[in-house]
């Protein structure tokens, strides 16, 4: 294989990677700069892919299934809107209990249904979604170097990849150029202005982590009835939780949210088609300084070392209107 | 009116908010159970039998107490400082480096109350050390300590996959893990103690770790309530801008506080490694760090409060191991659920019963 089908192939993978982070990292996004912390991504991206593999494989529908994996992260997202918006509790411990409710409770219900030790049944094709093939490919086969790309990185993909690329955007021109937007934002700097203004905090709150366990429940389903055809136990693999780190990464802006996710899928990527191979002068690099890596980078990014990352300056705080 | 500046008794704030918090978790897991067709009240006997039955059931119990002692401890100076270190999970793991090293070195000199305080100490310098860089990153850099030790779990889990597979694995052995120490490089276990109340303590890994356990939980009180830097600490966590006006240096003590709670965090790797499999193994925390949030919550950051909190969950994890075998419908992962509903409860929605229980008070003693 000479280098270019590596790359190709290595950019091929960076693709399938960088989809669950990048749903993740934008529910984040949502969630974040409302002025709720969210460490739950994780659990809410496993409830949604449990939920998902288990109405796909009930109906044989792959849509039904992203809709049962929405519902059940929203319901996550509600509990944590509820503790943490409703109740003033603390936000970072209501997403830690929620990431081990559903790393529990996935497996727990999972043996008890189909007693496969935590999997869900395998799922028929017809019943996940499956790639689609781009139109043009047979024409592009034969380009020199953007056909390869094209057919083996752009093309081939399932429909929740384009969506995901899709969501970049909507994202943007939700958050920076609609009136939910701004007020979204308002309501993560200043909740005390946006009440004023005569605005609720807790229901633009509550909006916000709706979203974000709306797009939670693209990354579950992803995972489960896309990228794999079941659910396997605690398939997010911390994944969660390198989507938290490429939305620091990107300091809470969407466009560099889809770049910091995309470096940290290619990381990701990398280091599988590293795994045993030495390098000429170094020898075997171990892969778990690739798997280290994004969150390496996270650190020294928090540092301040490389720009400096300014959080949303009311988040992590509960709102008292009274005092 | 707002409920929420209505002074309650002591009674109620520690003793009956807690109880109600950990009712309700254990209500909703036993939803939980009856959902997946199997009976609740069978299972929590089942459970309570399975942990406190016999001598080694009780045995296992109080392992896992010990090693939650440990991370509770770490969890709640942490807090009281105002930091929330969810790390404990990986100084845990790190830990167990400078405990393993120390057996290393040590084992074939000399006896194992030579080795312990070593290893005491190497255990709690190299947790120590592991909460350091995101203490310094919060203290000096302003980066979130909630996202730089969560980070660092994950540098340490790669890191240490990284030595035990590449540095410390036994040549010609498959699995990853360190050679098995000497007796100069194990804990022995406490059957002596367990002998005093009539009970064998069998295959049960249940060692002297409890007693250093103890005594850290003796040494927190009274750093946290009879020492100035406890005094500092408590300010800090209380009120930081009343601190710095009280001429309480931040950087200092935050990094102060981190230090003690990694370090406290790093001596959990005794139990299970000098303890327990006599070896480092990857994996060996297996969730302790986390389950130490849950305790700390539980036991409202206190000693006392925490070796409870410990306890109960020792009881859990032993008696959950052994209700998965008498209900294999419930697997062991039914522990992880209760833990997430216990954190649910007692940390998130800890105000959630406040209003009621003010009203309720109120009422009671007009009446």
């Amino acid at each position: 294989m000479d280098y270019f089908d590596i790359l190709v192939s290595i950019l091929g993978s960076t693709i399938r990677l960088s989809i669950p982070l990048l749903f993740t990292a934008l529910a984040g996004l949502f969630s974040e700069r409302a002025g709720i912390f969210d460490i739950g991504l994780e659990g809410k991206m496993l409830a949604a892919a449990f939920a998902s593999a288990c109405v796909a494989y009930l109906t044989g529908n792959p849509w039904l299934g992203l809709l049962g994996g929405i519902a059940v992260s929203i319901v996550f997202s509600l509990i944590h809107g509820f503790a943490s918006i409703t109740n003033r509790g603390n936000q970072i411990v209501s997403g830690v209990a929620l990431n081990f409710v559903a790393a529990g409770l996935t497996i727990v219900l999972g043996q008890a249904w189909f007693s496969q030790g935590g999997r869900t049944p395998q799922l028929a094709g017809e019943a996940r979604f499956s790639p689609i093939t781009l139109p043009g490919v047979d024409l592009m086969r034969d380009v020199p170097v953007l056909g390869p790309l094209y057919v083996n990185v752009i093309s081939g993909n399932n429909i929740l990849t384009y969506l995901a690329f899709a969501a970049v955007p909507l994202s943007w021109w939700v958050l920076f150029r609609t009136r939910f937007g701004l007020r979204l934002r308002a309501v993560g700097e200043n909740p005390g202005a946006v009440d004023t203004a005569g605005i609720s905090v807790t229901w633009l709150r509550y909006r916000a982590v709706i979203v974000a366990g709306f797009l939670c429940g693209f990354a579950g389903a992803y995972l489960s009835i896309a990228q794999s055809a079941a659910f396997i136990k605690d398939m997010s693999a911390g994944k969660g939780y390198i989507a938290l780190a490429a939305l620091i990464f990107a300091k809470w802006k969407p466009v560099p949210v889809m770049f910091a996710c995309l470096l940290f899928g290619f990381l990701d990527a990398f280091a599988n088609f590293m795994q045993g191979k030495a390098v000429p002068g170094i020898g075997e690099v171990p892969v778990q300084i690739f798997q280290a890596m994004p969150y390496v980078l996270t650190c020294i990014l928090l540092a301040g070392f490389i720009g400096i990352a300014h959080p949303p300056k009311a988040g992590g705080v509960p709102y008292t209107k009274e005092r | 009116m707002s409920t929420a500046s209505v002074p309650l008794p002591n009674w109620i704030t520690y003793g009956l908010m807690p109880l109600l918090n950990l009712l309700m978790a254990f209500l909703i897991s036993g939803l939980v159970v009856w959902s997946i067709g199997e009976d609740p009240v069978e299972a929590l006997k089942l459970l309570i039998e399975g942990a406190l039955g016999r001598g080694d059931a009780i045995g296992f119990t109080l392992f896992y107490t010990t090693s939650f002692i440990f991370t509770g401890l770490s969890v709640a100076v942490a807090f009281h400082a105002g930091l929330f270190n969810i790390g404990a999970e990986g100084q845990a793991y790190i830990g167990g480096l400078g405990a393993a090293l120390v057996a290393l070195s040590l084992d074939h000199y000399v006896p194992w109350y030579v080795t312990m305080p070593f290893a005491v100490i190497g255990a709690a310098i190299f947790g120590a050390a592991w909460a350091f860089i995101p203490a310094w990153l919060q203290a000096r850099r302003g980066s979130h300590i909630v996202i730089t030790t969560i980070m660092f779990n994950f540098i340490g889990a790669a890191l240490m996959v990284y030595l035990l597979v590449n540095v410390f694995i036994v040549p010609g052995k498959m699995a990853p893990e360190t050679r098995t120490f000497l007796p100069g490089g194990q804990l022995p276990k406490l059957d002596w103690l367990m002998a005093w109340f009539g009970l064998k303590l069998g295959p049960a890994p249940f060692n002297v770790s409890f007693l250093i356990a103890l005594v850290m939980c003796f040494l927190v009180w009274l750093l946290i309530w009879r020492s100035k830097l406890g005094y500092e600490m408590r300010t800090l966590g209380i009120s930081p801008s009343a601190a710095v006006y009280a001429g309480i240096p931040y950087s200092r003590t935050v990094i102060i506080a981190m230090l003690i709670s990694g370090g406290l965090a790093g001596m959990m790797a005794l139990n299970p490694v000098m303890g327990s499999s006599a070896r480092l193994q990857v994996e060996f925390v297996g969730g302790a760090g986390f389950v130490g949030i849950a305790v700390s919550l539980m036991g409202r950051s206190h000693p006392v409060g925490i070796i409870l909190a410990a306890l109960l969950f020792g009881i859990l994890y032993q008696g959950g191991a052994d209700l998965s075998f008498e209900m294999p419908n419930i697997t062991r992962e039914m522990i992880v659920v209760i833990q997430g509903l216990v954190i649910l409860f007692a940390g998130a929605l800890e105000y959630m019963f406040r209003p009621a229980m003010v009203h309720l008070y109120q009422r009671l003693k007009r009446a």
